[in-house]
This record gives C-alpha cells, sequence and structure tokens, in this order.
C-alpha cells in the first residue's frame, strides 16, 4: 500500500465523519432555534455553531446580520466554507475517486450516489426549508458510507487508516459539542451543576444520539456532570471520548504488529487513552471541564499529525 | 452496401457475405433493430456497472462519456490473423532494433540507409538515452501498431505507436461485454480469447528489470486522476495487482527509487509509465513537470530502475520516420515487409514536396509530430479555404509534413441511428515484447460513427468494436 493510499483513506474517513457530525451539531442547533424562538435572550445562542468549527468570521463576512435560515445554508451548502457539510461530502468523493481500487463497489456507490444527490440539491439553493429532513438524509447517507465499509473492506491494513479517520474525527468532534455548548449553558461566575436549560441538555444528548441512552445508563434527571460523564469516560457509548480513543489505540496496535513497528503516535495515543480509562468525573470538574476538553481536542490534533508524520508522508 | 468503393469487412466487394462472418451475419439478419436497440442499452450500463471502472475511474467521472461501443463484432480469419501477426513481430523486431541501434552505434546511418540527421536531428531524440544498454534489447515494450485495410489481401501499416499506446482496456472490456450480452454468439462462433493480456503484460515488464531479480517491484505511472486515459492506467494496475503511483508517490535516493509506504520506503525496479519523456523527470526534462519524479533518469541510468517504455522511443514512431520502418526490415532482420507502409510523401525533400502540393486535393497530409487525428488535412473532404492554408503551412515549414494517398478504408457493419450500416474502421493490436513477442488475437477495431468519416479516432466521434479472430 502507498502512503498516499492510506491518507486518502484516512481523510476519507474524516471526512464522512465531520459531514455526520455537522448534521447532527445543525440538527440540535435547528431544534434550540425553535425552542427558544422569542424568549428574550434567545435570540442568537444558536450562532454558537460557529464557535464550534471556528468558522463565525467567515459566517459575517458571507452575511452582515445572519439569520438560521443563513447558518444553516452556511454550514450544509456554502461551498467556500471547508467546514460545510457540501464541502466534507466533496473532499471524501475525491479521495474516494482517487482509491477507487482500494474500495469496495458499495462504498464507492454509496458515497458517489449521496454526492451527486447532495449537487443536484445544491443546485435547486438547498432543501426548501425542509431543514430537519435534509440533515436526517445526511446522517443516513454516511452511516451507509460507514456501514458499506464496515460490511464489506477487507480487513487489511488500509482498512486501519479508515477506522483511524473516523475515530478520531468522532472524539473531536465530541469534544467540541461539549465544550462550546457547556460554556454557554453556564453564565459567567455560576457554579457548575447550578440552574440549568434542560432542553441544551437534552439537545447535546440528541446530537450524540445518547438521550435515551442517559435515561437507561442514569435512570435520573438530566445533570450537567452526568452528561459530561457520559460524552467523556463512558467505555460503551460509540461516541464517547473514551470509546473513540479506545478504536484508535486499537487500531494503532493493528499497525505496529502489522509493520511490526512502533512510532510516537503509539505513545501518544496510549497516554490520551489511559487519561480517558482511568479518569475519574470528579477530578476533572475539580480540575475545569473546559481546561479538560481543550486539553483534549490539542492533544488529539498532535496524534493525528503524528499519524501524518509516522505512516501518511513517508 | 458499400456502392463497390469500399471493401466492406462483411461483403467484400461484391456483396456476398465473407466466410468468417458467416455466423455474424445470420445473427443480424434474425436479430431486430428492437432487439439491438435493447441490447445496445444493456451494454451502456454493464460498462457503467461492471465497466464501473470506466465511469468511476474517469476524469472528470460521472459526467465522462465512455467511448461509444458498436455491438458488431470486427472478424478476422485465422488466416488473415496469421499473416498480421507475423508481419507485426517483424515489425515490432526491426523497431525495436532501430531504437538499439539509434541509442548505440547507429550502424543503419553507417550503411547510408537512414541519414543520421533523422535521427540525431529529431525533436524526439533523446541524447541522456544514448548507450542504455537495456534487459534483452527491448525499447518498445508494449507497442500499438495501427492497421487498415483496403482489399481483400490489402493491409496497410497506418502509424506505429511505441510510447504510451492506450487502448487495451477497451479491447478487453469490449469482449467482456460482448460475452455477457450475446452468450450464444459465443457458442456458434470459436473465437480465440485475449483475456491473458495482463498476465502477458505482467511478464513482459518483470523481463525488463535490470536485476534480473525473481521478483521484481513493478508500479504503473500516472499523470493522475484527470489524464484522459486514466482509467485505464488504474484498470491496468488493478488487473495486474501492482500498485498505480503518481510522480508525489516516488523519490530517488542515491539513484534508486522508492515507492513512499506506510511500512517505510520499498525499493522499485521496473515502472510502466504512462507519462511523456518531456514530463518524466523535472531534472532530465522539462523543469516544471510536476508529474514525473527527479532523478529518475539518473537512476535508470545507473541501471537501477527501468522503465517501459524506453526513453526516447519517438524517434522510431515519428511521422518523419515511418517512411525509413520498410528500410529498417530489411536493414537488421534481411527480411522483406510483411505488411507494407502507406506510400508517403515526405515534404522536406523537394521533388516530394512539389508533388504533394500539386496533388493536395487527393491527398491526406499530416504533420510528422501531430498525433489523435489532429493538424491533419483530408484533401478530398477539405474546402478550398483548407487547403490554401495547409498549402501555405507547407511551404513554411515542408520538414514538419507527410503525405499520403486518401486511401479507400475498409467498412464494417455498425449498428447507428438509422440501423445497421457501413463504417470505416482501422485496428490497432497491442504487441509486447519481453522475453518473448506476445499479441493478442485480434486487437482494438475502432469505427467512425459518423457516416462517409474516414476518421477513427475518439477524439473525433469514433467508437470501438470487439474484435475476433476465430479460432477455426
Amino acid at each position: 500500500m502507498l502512503s498516499s493510499t492510506a491518507k486518502n483513506l484516512y481523510w476519507l474517513a474524516r471526512y464522512i465523519e465531520r459531514a455526520e457530525n455537522t448534521a447532527r451539531i445543525l440538527e440540535a442547533t435547528n431544534r434550540i432555534a425553535l425552542l427558544t424562538r422569542g424568549r428574550p435572550q434567545g435570540g442568537a445562542e444558536w450562532l454558537s455553531v460557529t464557535g464550534i468549527y471556528g468558522c463565525e468570521m467567515a459566517l459575517r463576512e458571507r452575511h452582515a446580520n445572519p439569520g438560521l435560515e443563513e447558518l444553516m445554508h452556511f454550514m450544509a451548502f456554502d461551498e467556500h466554507n471547508p467546514s460545510s457539510i457540501y464541502c466534507g461530502v466533496r473532499a471524501a468523493r475525491n479521495n474516494a475517486r482517487a482509491e477507487r481500487n482500494n474500495l469496495t463497489t458499495d462504498v464507492w456507490e454509496n458515497l458517489n450516489g449521496m454526492w451527486l444527490e447532495l449537487q443536484s440539491m445544491a443546485r435547486l439553493g438547498g432543501p426548501g426549508g425542509d431543514w430537519h429532513g435534509f440533515l436526517d438524509w445526511v446522517k443516513k447517507q454516511a452511516q451507509l458510507v460507514t456501514g458499506a465499509a464496515q460490511s464489506t473492506l477487507l480487513r487489511d491494513e488500509a482498512f486501519n487508516f479508515l477506522a483511524l479517520g473516523n475515530f478520531i474525527e468522532r472524539g473531536d468532534s465530541t469534544a467540541r459539542i461539549l465544550d462550546v455548548k457547556y460554556h454557554i449553558l453556564l453564565p459567567k461566575g455560576e457554579p457548575v451543576g447550578g440552574s440549568i436549560d434542560y432542553y441544551h441538555w437534552s439537545e447535546i444528548l440528541s446530537c450524540v444520539s445518547a438521550f435515551r441512552i442517559y435515561r437507561r445508563v442514569y435512570a435520573s434527571a438530566i445533570e450537567p456532570w452526568r452528561v459530561a460523564e457520559l460524552m467523556i469516560l463512558r467505555r460503551d457509548l460509540p461516541r464517547s471520548l473514551h470509546f473513540c480513543q479506545r478504536q484508535v489505540n486499537f487500531h494503532l496496535e493493528e499497525l505496529a504488529e502489522a509493520f511490526a513497528a512502533r512510532h510516537e503516535a503509539h505513545r501518544l495515543s496510549g497516554e490520551i487513552y489511559s487519561q480517558l480509562r482511568y479518569g475519574r468525573i470528579e477530578l476533572i470538574f475539580q480540575n475545569g471541564l473546559h481546561e479538560f476538553l481543550t486539553d483534549f481536542i490539542q492533544r488529539n490534533g498532535r496524534l493525528s499529525d503524528q499519524i501524518e508524520r509516522d505512516f501518511l508522508m513517508k | 452496401m458499400t456502392g463497390g468503393r469500399f471493401f466492406d469487412e462483411m461483403r467484400g466487394m461484391d456483396g456476398t457475405v465473407r466466410e468468417p462472418y458467416r455466423e455474424v451475419a445470420r445473427w443480424i439478419d434474425d436479430t431486430p433493430d428492437r432487439r439491438m436497440e435493447q441490447k445496445r442499452r444493456e451494454a451502456e450500463i454493464l460498462f457503467r456497472r461492471l465497466g464501473i471502472t470506466f465511469g468511476a475511474y474517469g476524469a472528470a467521472a460521472g459526467h465522462e462519456t465512455a467511448i461509444p461501443f458498436d455491438l458488431i463484432p470486427r472478424v478476422l480469419s485465422q488466416t488473415e490473423w496469421r499473416r498480421l501477426e507475423a508481419g507485426l513481430i517483424q515489425r515490432t523486431r526491426a523497431l525495436n532494433a532501430f531504437l538499439r541501434d539509434a541509442y548505440g552505434k547507429r550502424e543503419i546511418c553507417r550503411a547510408g540507409r537512414i541519414p543520421e540527421a533523422q535521427i540525431l536531428q529529431n525533436e524526439q531524440f533523446v541524447p541522456l538515452a544514448q548507450d542504455l544498454d537495456l534487459p534483452g534489447g527491448v525499447h518498445a515494450h508494449i507497442c500499438g501498431i495501427d492497421l487498415v485495410r483496403t482489399g481483400e489481401e490489402e493491409f496497410f501499416v497506418l502509424e506505429d505507436n511505441v510510447r504510451t499506446p492506450s487502448g487495451v482496456s477497451y479491447m478487453l472490456e469490449n469482449r467482456e461485454v460482448m460475452m455477457r450480452l450475446f452468450p450464444r454468439l459465443f457458442a456458434d462462433n470459436i473465437v480465440l480469447p485475449v483475456g491473458r493480456y495482463s498476465e502477458a503484460l505482467i511478464e513482459t515488464l518483470k523481463a525488463a528489470a535490470f536485476s534480473g531479480a525473481a521478483d521484481p517491484c513493478i508500479a504503473l505511472l500516472t499523470p493522475g486522476q484527470y489524464n484522459s486515459a486514466y482509467f485505464e492506467h488504474a484498470f491496468l494496475a488493478d488487473e495486474m495487482g501492482i500498485e498505480l503511483v503518481e510522480g508525489s508517490d516516488l523519490f530517488v535516493d542515491e539513484s534508486r527509487v522508492y515507492m513512499r509506504t506506510p511500512r517505510g520506503p520499498r525499493r522499485v525496479d521496473v515502472i510502466y509509465r504512462r507519462i511523456d519523456d518531456a514530463f518524466l523527470d523535472p531534472l532530465a526534462f522539462r523543469p516544471d513537470s510536476m508529474l514525473g519524479v527527479p532523478g529518475l533518469v539518473s537512476a535508470i541510468r545507473s541501471r537501477n530502475v527501468n522503465i517501459a517504455n524506453a526513453l526516447g522511443n519517438g524517434v522510431a514512431d515519428d511521422k518523419s520516420t515511418y517512411p525509413y520502418v520498410p528500410e529498417m526490415i530489411r536493414f537488421y532482420l534481411g527480411e522483406e515487409p510483411l505488411i507494407p507502409n502507406v506510400p508517403t510523401y515526405r515534404c522536406g525533400i523537394v521533388e516530394e514536396c512539389r508533388y504533394v502540393l500539386d496533388h493536395l486535393r487527393e491527398l491526406v497530409v499530416k504533420e510528422t509530430h501531430g498525433s489523435g487525428g489532429k493538424g491533419m488535412l483530408v484533401g478530398p473532404a477539405a474546402s478550398q479555404a483548407e487547403i490554401e492554408e495547409f498549402r501555405l503551412r507547407i511551404q513554411a515549414d515542408p520538414a514538419g509534413y507527410i503525405a499520403q494517398p486518401t486511401l479507400a478504408l475498409s467498412t464494417c457493419p455498425t449498428f447507428v441511428e438509422q440501423g445497421i450500416a457501413p463504417r470505416h474502421v482501422d485496428l490497432r493490436p497491442f504487441i509486447l515484447s519481453g522475453r518473448e513477442v506476445v499479441i493478442m488475437p485480434g486487437g482494438l477495431t475502432r469505427v467512425a460513427l459518423r457516416e462517409g468519416s474516414l476518421v477513427v479516432n475518439s477524439s473525433q466521434g469514433g467508437g470501438t468494436k470487439d474484435t475476433w479472430v476465430l479460432g477455426t
């Protein structure tokens, strides 16, 4: 396998996962906007979504006074916004085309079909106001692609790179969702666990498809520290940081075995993993949740860079 | 059908069905147009799916259109093929001998058969390829030789392609699709298979390794997914099970070529390159090339890597060299050419140029460096203005042009909008030179889909056909 193949597959998985996560975040944003409409202060909270991607400036450059519709369009269809679903799917599809002979027909056809349909929607200027239906569609399509990959691809070296991209991106996204939303939910100076907006928290859980799971696991009212625990430390929640990092670690181990070589990426990954594996939520809150999350995001980013150096740029 | 003017592959000159086409003619008679149309649509779907390869690999895939495929096969009898095969092997051996000589001692010039300037002054001559001494003496590992037919017995070589000939994937996919669509046709006719091509190609490439290693590492070097033949590159790499690489996947260290892999560098022994000489190595040729591999030429000269086809092959298939090929056959092999050239006037020679300028209306004029059916004047079909324009161009640069009589290219029944009608065809067989010379029976038949058109190039509205060589 070529390094460029590994790199294309790694980023293909990241782009698809990112498109799905963006759809999840926009879904929550859309609902929060509907819920808070007409309430004082309820005005622009949904703009926080741009904070997740660090693209608020870019949005303001496009629209002097962006409303919800503009925001949705910017994040879904804007072809100059690298964080948009449109750009993500396009990039994923370009990578897939270059690696057509390293993918199965199932993966290619699902991804190509998704791209073609997205393109025709873009030509119509968007989903005609049906954002809910559209975002649902994006999620389903992305799941078709990842599902096809899971169920048809040969478990060779290449597959590990696809999986690494998938979970590195997912971990990053979960951490960002939690960080940005958490910030907004806690007015300055208010102690953790103070008055919270129930709807916001339930939306965060919905972002990671974990609203019902929270109830099952905790059988209690929604409390912020438990939401954080679920999303960070639960070993069994497929979008939690712990789960993602366990997968990353696993696939790096597979590569170590296949190549009979260990690299700095293995050390970095093990370090992050043990922190999540043995971490306690009380301690995380004690030292500051925001600090913990930004630290994770940075390390996860460093790990991704290291994976590039150890495998993809050789 | 032909009005007697052109030789028809199926009905000859007199309209009676020729023997090799007996079953095909019956099948055409038994198949209503409606059913043909339905099968044609099925073929399109098959090309998209099985040949998913096609649509997906292609340049701007999605809106990439495959070259049109015609359902009616072009058939050659065993006897016809044996004759062509012998002629093609002969010609390929002579071309390889010439390339060896052109980049060696140039005996053929010393013997006064080809002027040395024809080699040394040729733009396609690559001084860096002097004295390479390649494994097996092979320079043209993969040749595509274009043949045309004008009568029962008359075949001509129209053009040699010894740089990076393409189209072989169509030969393979066309057969695949025909067998799926019309299994009964293949039961009623014994058609020699072509599917072994990729295996023969990999053997040819292995034989090109300098090291003589038992299991040389081979890679296919493509300019990338925006190249029009990209799907073919991906298809062949896939079929052979070798890596499809771009320039950036390779690097040269201490005059050795390596492939970048997540395991670390992997040594490469043979590169099947589908990139032109000029873009191959920015250190040796065009410094602005982003497609090539810096240092590749020095690695070749150090005999650490070999490429197929070799550097500087253009000196053998250039249109100004073409008239000398029969002489090469006589000089290197001591044989008479089995398949003749088309008579060719070199405008660089004063008397021949005068003849050409006096007979522009009857001739086909080609640029010596042109390809793909561009930069060409078809006298009988041209307007007065076009003829005058070419007259000026020839006068300005006589050596840049050759001219040939307009050939009455044979026709083959073809399914077009109006039903089944004769259309002009040519034939490009692919010849592999490794430890031995191997040709898949048949090749790629190209067909000019426009009525009366003599230009079969796909860029000029040409299509392709499955090409059969009958087993008995």
